[in-house]
């Protein structure tokens, strides 16, 4: 079944909301206004009944996998389970009813709840402050770099490269694109961890930080982390932690003291923040001494119990973002903090760990497994050996969607062929874990005895495999001005 | 499971963390129940204080306004709220399709082609379009007319900085021009010449980035009537709350020439096998899990539920709906600015300029009628001269719907 658009089902007729009047003696528009300086026409926006409305996001909440209902291993996610007492502490109007430019006595509270946060925050990853700005990870990433280049300008040392490993996430090379650098990639070796030779052979005085996700893409720890923290410093350069992976780790090693200099965290993976369907979430970066100075303004400062922003940094890189970054998500995620404690976090990431390497053997007799040894919180499998079959990663995932769970990310990280990356997360029971490791037995068996199946999954969701390449073409024909269907939006067809 | 594993313990799943750099334990207090996690944050929430929306009068950015009940009904559905971002389409049509619709409202809105799924805030917002007009004309300056949102200026400039574009404020576009932005209503509330400012981007080779207030374009002309190339925004006034600034959702909108340059999500339809039309990410060779280095913005993840939440809000409203809060908020402000422009000492900051909802009025201590409309219980105008030197004693005010006409009585009862 699919859904009409609200578009579509809009009635001429339904009645607009009551709402109120002004109720005051005030001009008309057109007293005040020019003509051109007025709308027009109307935006074509849909008329729906309140029913009709409800009914409307209802069933198009019914189309969704999410969390709640489904296992969801999507490696690199992190999509464990979003505790319900979040969402309630969010709302409190205590917070969600503060106005950013109130004075500062008024929002002591918001203030102090800023700094714990900050101050938990800097406990977990091993650094000496937090900006909460950043609104997501990839903007905490070019946070961070801003910082970084900051640091080196400072000094008179003009740096011009960044380092990103070859199993890096895209946003890696992105955000250092969009600070001005040059990105120089470093290969994985055999083992799948970086390559110390490939990294020596790339350092120099140009290059201003190593990004670096520990544990990397593949699951796998980077047990020369020392020495890469050595010799990245020996050249004057900082290193940088991609925190998507942080909570392979909490309460067992830190960023800071592997010699990380700069560290984001996505709340919205390792601090139980939920998804929304693409965020918002929140990307924090803390920062060790060297680079405090050149945090974003404001940052929260505590003396004698009082609580206020202080926007005089001579030395910051400015502002990210607008007001203090996404308040509500960072309320949720301290309220996880609480409740889990350091107990709890660090029984979190051990479980997480656990549940990796169960989900991991249970399935490496059925699926390549390109690396081996224990991995940490998620691992990399690969379709590779259904190839004979005819039978890739993806029809693996869409396999998986017709017995009930998300698919894992696939074809990332890109130095694995028909790569299937899991990370099923501390919050999913051995039961969701054998039933997802019976529906890849079973997916792996049809790959032999009827791969045609598979091709054709799913069949059992709203709709089947969608042609992206005719729709790619559809886009190219509208933007070439060859086409009136626009694809990327409804419009009304012209009488 | 260690058994089945083949482990002893689970420490043998950690031999890869040298010895060296484990810790005993997280400096970070023990966990707590649920009731007690509650009580320790709700004590904080009491620590705040919170004005009735009524009696809000500040604006800035961040608006109070009526939000119908279904917009937290349905953001508050976990089948929403707990889904990660659509990558298997057929797994999430429920957000990809409100997604579209959410990329259909706001095009309609700001009258122009298309629009994306959503961008953090108004400031990163207006940062993106300068980036998109960069990367579509080669040129390297930004020209900032007017009294643009000065946050929003400041994220421009540490966007522009990390790409070596000079930002430069005045009105006059030159050859090394890459776009005009301006902010309608701007942040004072006055309307600016958005035609004349249209025209002298395009006279010099640049593109025009109009700042929109989402509901004034209910009846204020959109971008697309007087040619702006993108519109961008802060949709908090969509059904979000202000949550001490966050999360909100940015948007953007452009001409199809424009497209390809577009940060972050795009959804568009796409059909299956046996013709049934669903929708997909679109035009993903522009963003960084493909393009990497060469990608048009580094977002990744956006704001999806807050975009929910204003396809609700401008759902529910509709066309009228929407047209009556906005009208309902200028009849209030301009019967409020006469009323405040007779009590002794006041006068409107800018007799000359029109406004909408918002606007500036000028009194000789402005701090102190601030501090003393807090006490009475009112949050009252804000003192603008925080960012703008020349504007000492420039307080502006906001009304809404929610502003009703005894809670004006009141505020005025209050100056007198």
């Amino acid at each position: 079944m699919t859904e009409p658009l609200s578009f579509e089902i809009s009635r001429q007729s339904a009645a607009a909301p009551r709402l109120p009047e002004a109720g005051v003696t005030g001009p008309d528009l057109s007293q005040v206004f020019a003509g051109d300086q007025l709308r027009a026409n109307p935006p074509d926006l849909p008329r729906l009944s309140e029913p009709e409305l409800m009914r409307h996001f209802s069933r198009l909440a019914s189309m969704n996998y999410s969390i709640s209902e489904q296992f969801y291993p999507l490696g690199s996610c992190t999509m464990k389970y979003n505790p319900v007492v979040n969402e309630s502490v969010a709302v409190l109007p205590g917070f969600a009813g503060l106005h950013p430019y109130q004075d500062e006595d008024s929002v002591q509270g918001a203030l102090e709840l800023m700094w714990r946060l900050e101050r938990a925050l800097c406990a977990v990853v091993g650094v000496e402050r937090v900006t909460l700005q950043p609104a997501a990870g990839a903007h905490g990433e070019w946070t961070a770099l801003r910082m970084i280049a900051a640091y080196h300008h400072s000094r008179g040392d003009n740096r011009t490269e960044v380092l990103v490993p070859d199993s890096a996430h895209g946003t890696n090379p992105a955000s250092a694109a969009l600070s001005g650098f040059h990105v120089v990639e470093v290969k994985s070796g055999p083992d799948g961890r970086i390559s110390l030779a490939d990294l020596e052979s790339k350092l120099s005085p140009h290059v201003a930080a190593l990004m670096l996700t520990n544990p990397n893409t593949l699951g796998l720890f980077e047990r020369e982390i020392l020495d890469i923290a050595e010799m990245v410093h020996a050249t004057g350069a900082m290193l940088y932690y991609d925190g998507a992976n942080l909570n392979a780790f909490m309460g067992i090693c830190r960023p800071g003291d592997m010699g990380f200099d700069a560290v984001h965290m996505n709340l919205h993976k390792t601090f139980t923040t939920p998804h929304g369907g693409g965020g918002p979430g929140a990307g924090p970066v803390g920062v060790k001494a060297d680079l405090v100075p050149f945090l974003p303004t404001p940052t929260v400062e505590r003396t004698n119990g009082h609580l206020k922003l202080d926007f005089k940094r001579p030395r910051s890189i400015g502002r990210v973002r607008s007001f203090y970054g996404n308040f509500g998500m960072l309320v949720r995620a301290y309220a996880y903090i609480v409740a889990m404690g350091g107990d709890g976090l660090t029984q979190a990431s051990r479980d997480a760990v656990l549940s990796a390497n169960y989900l991991r053997k249970q399935v490496e007799d059925d699926l390549e497994m390109p690396h081996e040894g224990a991995c940490m919180h998620e691992f990399v499998a690969s379709a590779h050996n259904l190839a004979p079959q005819g039978v890739r990663a993806l029809d693996v995932a869409k396999a998986l969607l017709d017995r009930g769970f998300y698919a894992p990310t696939v074809y990332f990280p890109l130095v694995v062929p028909e790569a299937i990356m899991v990370e099923p997360t501390e919050t999913e029971s051995k039961a969701t874990l054998d039933a997802f490791a019976s529906a890849i037995k079973e997916i792996v068996a049809e790959a032999r005895s009827n791969p045609q199946a598979l091709h054709d999954a799913p069949t059992t969701l709203p709709v089947g495999r969608l042609d992206e390449v005719a729709a790619a073409r559809r886009i190219n024909t509208y933007l070439q001005g060859l086409s009136e269907d626009p694809v990327l939006r409804w419009k009304r067809a012209s009488k | 499971m260690l058994t089945a594993i083949g482990v002893q313990s689970m420490d043998d799943l950690l031999n890869d963390i040298p010895q060296s750099l484990r810790i005993k334990a997280l400096d970070l207090p023990v966990g707590l129940s649920e009731h007690e996690t509650m009580s320790q944050i709700s004590a904080l929430a009491a620590l705040n204080r919170v004005f009735p929306d009524r009696l809000t009068f500040r604006g800035g950015g961040v608006y109070r306004r009526f939000i119908p009940a279904a917009v937290a009904a349905v953001t508050s559905k976990p089948e929403f709220y707990t889904a990660y971002t659509p990558y298997q389409p057929e797994a999430s049509q429920g957000t990809l399709q409100a997604i579209f619709e959410f990329q259909t409202l706001i095009a309609e809105l700001t009258a122009l082609d298309v629009a994306n799924a959503s961008l953090y805030d108004g400031a990163t917002a207006v940062a993106e379009a300068a980036m998109m007009a960069h990367i579509h004309n080669g040129r390297s300056e930004i020209v900032v007319a007017g009294y643009l949102h000065p946050e929003y200026l400041e994220v421009l400039r540490a966007f522009s900085e990390g790409r070596g574009i000079k930002v430069r404020k005045g009105t006059e576009p030159g050859s090394k021009t890459a776009a005009v932005v301006f902010q309608q209503p701007d942040f004072l509330g006055l309307l600016v010449d958005a035609r004349a400012l249209t025209e002298s981007a395009h006279a010099a080779g640049a593109l025009a980035i109009a700042c929109v207030d989402p509901i004034s374009l209910a009846v204020l002309a959109p971008p697309g009537q007087y040619g702006a190339d993108i519109a961008v925004g802060e949709g908090q006034q969509l059904g979000l709350s202000p949550s001490y600034g966050g999360p909100h959702v940015g948007f953007i909108s452009c001409r199809k020439e424009l497209v390809r340059r577009l940060p972050g999500r795009l959804v568009g339809t796409a059909h299956d096998k046996d013709g049934r039309r669903g929708f997909n990410l679109a035009l993903a060779a522009r963003e960084q899990h493909i393009r990497r280095e060469k990608a048009t913005s580094n977002i990744c993840t956006n704001h999806s539920l807050c975009a929910l939440a204003a396809s609700v809000y401008m759902t529910y409203m509709g066309p009228d709906g929407l047209r009556q809060v906005a009208e309902v908020g200028f009849k209030r402000a301009h019967a409020l600015a006469e009323r405040l422009a007779a009590l002794p000492g006041w006068e409107p900051a800018f007799p000359d300029r029109q406004f909408l909802n918002e606007f500036p009025m000028r009194v000789a201590n402005g701090p102190a009628v601030v501090r003393k409309l807090a006490r009475k219980g009112i949050l009252g105008p804000l003192d603008v001269h925080r960012w703008f030197r020349e504007l000492k004693g420039v307080l502006t005010f906001t009304c809404t719907e929610v502003n009703d006409p005894l809670a004006l009585d009141e505020l005025v009862a209050a100056l007198s």
